[in-house]
């Protein structure tokens, strides 16, 4: 690994640098595009984040923000290239959401958080990679084939937004985003050393973003610093009438808050996160983290979630239940994959589906309709509800005595491929410390605090309601205090 | 034995909305296939339902109408099916907690005393599109027009006890959601369907029989000629010793007949579970109260104030106010006449309905207005014709000749009211006719009824029938001329 020589090498920049160089036009925003699709055409072959690259479409938005920056009329964002996760509808533009079901699928309409970063001038690189529905903790459920980890490309970048989380730690795009349901931002972000933000469920607006489990997906930000994460946030949050769990509430400045002092605030650090199955190497590098909270000003006290061993069971019944019923609209009817020669509707519906979704979807529709069977509902559906409120209470109760609550992200590094592409339960088990957060709807952070093994480990920060700005803040006052977040690794400079 | 029927009928009604319940897309009939089906109706991926508040206000008012409880929560559920026309796999409907829960309504058969029937629920839920079978060849098409537009199922208890039950009932609710304006229900365009469960048992058995599910009704004729077939065949195999299966069975209105469509356990397993795009819809007493304040004056309320203000007969009253229209029409010829509304009612009722029937038209078509119908009202009251006269006037009226006056004054129909002009024709009449005046003079009073006829007819009905009476009456008794 090496630390870049300041303000050298564009790709190596952060958002918030570059934004500073378009507005002072030492770059214009084509060339800033064209440095990344460069680099796109160079790596993408080695790493296979991308599974669309929107060449002329970004030379064409990147011409247009260049044109915005020049009359005065450009916004922090402007210019700046960003790669979207494949999940996220985009006009015009095959959207496949990582299935062979959706191979063919050009989407004829932008989703609400695509809109927005049209909006804010941002350049659309191309769609990222993503484990096939987002369903997968690795992105090798992916019909376009796994990503590698640019830290070791024989390990795997983490999922389900593996694609964008391998897209800025090999830096052929600054910044991207990703959804997640149950650690889909945060996971990638720790086994790909960079910053990523799960916001508050209804922070985001799910129009366009294709359905994985409703109640739990949300749409959120990843690049390298929180202070980029907060940049780009802003300019995503947002109420949208055409959600309608979406949240009518102001968005505030994160960026404004960045600096804010941290002193006094109360850390928790759940037992329960820091138990055996922690590797310890990784809790070392946690401890530090945490000392450097401290130095901040922040008191670190030990709390309880009493409920945690009982959120990945209350996950995989609520999550393939309401993916079971999501995934029904792939039929063969209407867009979307067709097997050939349907001898009659029957056979239309079963080989449709059986050729276009892969194994990972297969067996969570078939666990998600079994929760739902009549007979079956109360004893599973019902009852993984109630854990959920469970939970939620847990983080309730331990939100009246701290303010955040901080753990590990992942409980190992990245793992290799392959690893656990047959042991469906294990590779579950690597969402243990996210999924609570999404069935809680609560913000999370995941930033990178050290490396074991040359291999990156994230710190999960967790909020309550609508604390983005403080997750970024403290993030931020963080990353202020050390390097982790500018470490790059070798072979893309 | 004596075998009871129990009816209890499910009855989707298509809300009169402008755009789809979770789409701004048009709910028009009609239109070129997919042309009003838009992202959201056609189950793309990421799109996600916006409830329209416009079918929650309808919903509300059909449950105030028939003195139901709105719920304070509901909840929109999945229901689970894979079906060609159905885009998303899943059909967005309330299911444990509707909005609209235990009301009832006041039904009468013909010729029965009023009954009440019970309504279990209302929800809200969204159509499915329709398949297309013609000019595919080996395949079928897929029209999504349909898709997404607003239904209130309405499900009774298995209060009925006749086919002429059901079909009260069922008409009732026709009614109610016509005066509500929250529907056209128009049965042709499928915009009032209806699913009827039919069961037998013993006469004064508690307990129900097994039902039969019956569907595609889609006329109140085939609802009965459905419900009594079913019944029968009910009967007959329960006679022969045969158990009745629980099944979906489809009236076949060429044969009239019902056949199995699937039994209990080919049911599907709708796997409900509430729908985690939907918040639940809460609703507080002070929206409940802005709908109620938009409520017309229902059917009921309309019939007991025609009674009482205009003096008509309960059937009388109950025919007028069978539609909003027909009632608006009703009342306005009254006022327009300034007389009789009794007179205004025989009028609407037998010539003017009569006259449309004839043409199959709705009152809505009617080429005469109110204030025509009432004009003529007002003429036959002043004495200026007579009844029979104003039949010819109105039918004048219907051939688009005029308004009453214009016809009477062309026509020159006023009455005659003139004693010497009548008196004219009683001397000519009798004169014609020394005959049958000898004939009356010893003793053949019937003939009195002769002469009057005659009177009438050579004035071309003109004369004023009681002055001729009178008139004659005296000349006949006064010294003989």
């Amino acid at each position: 690994m090496a630390a870049p020589q300041a303000g050298h090498d564009l790709h190596q920049k952060t958002l918030a640098e570059l934004s500073a160089a378009l507005h002072e036009r030492v770059v214009s925003s084509e060339e800033l595009t064209r440095v990344f699709l460069d680099r796109i055409e160079r790596f993408n072959p080695i790493l296979n984040c991308f599974t669309t690259i929107t060449r002329e479409h970004a030379l064409a938005q990147a011409k247009a923000a260049d044109r915005r920056l020049k009359s005065g009329q450009g916004g922090p964002l402007t210019g700046l290239p960003i790669a979207h996760k494949d999940i996220f509808c985009t006009l015009g533009v095959k959207t496949a959401c990582g299935s062979r079901m959706l191979d063919s699928f050009i989407a004829p309409y932008n989703a609400t958080l695509i809109e927005h970063m049209h909006d804010a001038g941002m350049v659309m690189l191309g769609k990222t990679n993503m484990d096939e529905f987002a369903m997968g903790s690795s992105n090798e459920t992916s019909y376009y084939g796994p990503v590698k980890n640019p830290w070791d490309p024989e390990r795997v970048p983490g999922g389900s937004s593996g694609g964008s989380a391998c897209a800025i730690a090999a830096q052929i795009a600054p910044a991207a985003t990703g959804t997640d349901t149950g650690g889909s931002i945060r996971q990638p972000a720790s086994l790909c050393g960079i910053t990523g933000l799960k916001p508050t469920y209804g922070r985001v607006s799910r129009y366009g973003m294709i359905a994985f489990a409703s109640s739990l997906d949300q749409g959120g930000p990843m690049a390298h610093t929180a202070e980029d994460i907060a940049m780009l946030l802003k300019v995503m949050a947002g109420f949208d009438k055409r959600d309608s769990t979406s949240v009518d509430r102001p968005v505030p400045d994160y960026t404004a808050r960045l600096n804010d002092d941290i002193q006094g605030l109360t850390i928790g650090l759940p037992k329960e996160y820091f138990g055996e199955g922690v590797d310890s190497e990784i809790q070392a590098l946690i401890d530090a983290a945490i000392k450097v909270f401290e130095t901040l000003g922040a008191k670190a006290r030990t709390i309880s979630l009493p409920n945690t061993h009982l959120s990945i069971p209350a996950y995989y019944v609520v999550a393939p239940a309401e993916c079971s019923s999501n995934l029904a609209r792939y039929d063969g009817v209407r867009y979307g994959y067709r097997c050939k020669d349907p001898r009659d509707l029957a056979d239309l519906y079963c080989r449709s589906r059986g050729e276009g979704f892969g194994a990972e979807v297969k067996r969570r529709i078939m666990i998600g309709t079994y929760a739902l069977s009549a007979g079956y509902y109360d004893a599973y559906y019902l009852k993984a509800q109630q854990i959920r409120r469970l939970i939620s209470e847990d983080f309730k109760k331990a939100f009246e005595d701290v303010d955040l609550i901080v753990g590990p992200t992942s409980p190992t590094v990245a793992f290799k491929l392959g690893e656990k592409t047959d042991d469906p339960v294990t590779m579950y088990l690597s969402d243990i410390y996210t999924v609570s957060v999404n069935l809680a709807g609560l913000p999370g952070l995941s930033m990178p605090v050290g490396f074991v093994g040359g291999l990156p480990v994230g710190l999960q920060i967790i909020g309550n309601y609508f604390s983005e700005a403080r997750l970024c803040n403290v993030a931020h006052r963080f990353q202020q205090e050390t390097e982790w977040h500018r470490m790059r690794p070798e072979g893309f400079s | 034995m004596d075998w009871e029927p129990v009816i209890g009928l499910e009855i989707h009604v298509q809300l009169a909305t402008k755009s789809k319940i979770f789409s701004g897309a048009s709910t028009r009939y009609g239109a070129e296939a997919n042309t009003q089906a838009c992202d959201v109706d056609v189950g793309l991926p990421g799109v996600l339902p916006v409830l329209n508040e416009e079918a929650v206000r309808m919903a509300i008012k059909l449950g105030l109408a028939i003195d139901a409880t709105i719920a304070r929560r509901s909840v929109f559920a999945r229901k689970n099916y894979f079906y060609p026309d159905l885009p998303k796999g899943y059909q967005i409907s309330q299911y444990e907690l509707p909005i609209v829960s235990r009301g009832y309504v006041e039904i009468q058969a013909d010729g029965e005393e009023p009954k009440i029937i019970g309504v279990t629920r209302a929800h809200l839920e969204e159509d499915a599109g329709k398949s297309v079978h013609e000019g595919f060849a080996s395949m079928s098409g897929i029209d999504l027009n349909r898709a997404g537009t607003p239904l209130l199922e309405i499900v009774s208890e298995p209060d009925m006890r006749s086919a002429k039950e059901a079909i009260a009932y069922m008409k009732t609710i026709h009614t109610l959601v016509r005066y509500l304006e929250i529907s056209d229900a128009n049965m042709q365009e499928g915009s009032f369907r209806c699913d009827a469960n039919v069961s037998v048992r013993p006469k004064g058995a508690t307990a129900f029989g097994t039902r039969a599910e019956l569907k595609n009704l889609n006329s109140f004729r085939f609802v009965e000629r459905a419900i009594n077939y079913e019944l029968q065949r009910q009967i007959d195999m329960l006679e022969a010793g045969e158990r009745i299966l629980q099944e979906t069975r489809l009236y076949d209105a060429n044969k009239n007949e019902t056949r199995s469509m699937r039994g209990k356990e080919e049911a599907n397993d709708y796997r409900y579970f509430p729908d985690p795009d939907l918040l639940p819809l809460e609703l507080d007493e002070r929206y409940i109260e802005s709908v109620r304040a938009e409520l017309p004056e229902l059917p009921r309320q309309k019939k007991l104030r025609f009674m009482a203000d205009y003096d008509l007969s309960a059937y009388d009253a109950g025919v007028l106010s069978s539609s909003r229209e027909l009632a608006d029409f009703y009342e306005a010829t009254v006022r327009a006449s300034g007389s009789d509304p009794k007179l205004c009612a025989n009028w609407v009722m037998g010539d003017l309905l009569g006259a449309l029937n004839k043409e199959g038209k709705s009152i809505t078509e009617s080429p005469v207005s109110p204030t025509m119908v009432g004009a003529l009202m007002a003429r036959i009251a002043d004495n200026t014709i007579s009844g029979k006269i104003a039949k010819e006037v109105f039918e004048a009226m219907w051939r688009s000749e005029g308004d009453a006056d214009a016809i009477i004054a062309a026509k020159g129909l006023k009455q005659v009211t003139d004693t010497r002009a009548i008196e004219r024709f009683i001397d000519e009449v009798l004169e014609e006719n020394a005959e049958q005046l000898a004939q009356y003079r010893s003793g053949k009073e019937k003939l009195f009824g002769h002469f009057v006829g005659q009177i009438l007819k050579k004035s071309r009905g003109k004369a004023n029938p009681q002055q001729v009476n009178t008139l004659l009456r005296k000349k006949l008794k006064g010294p003989s001329s």
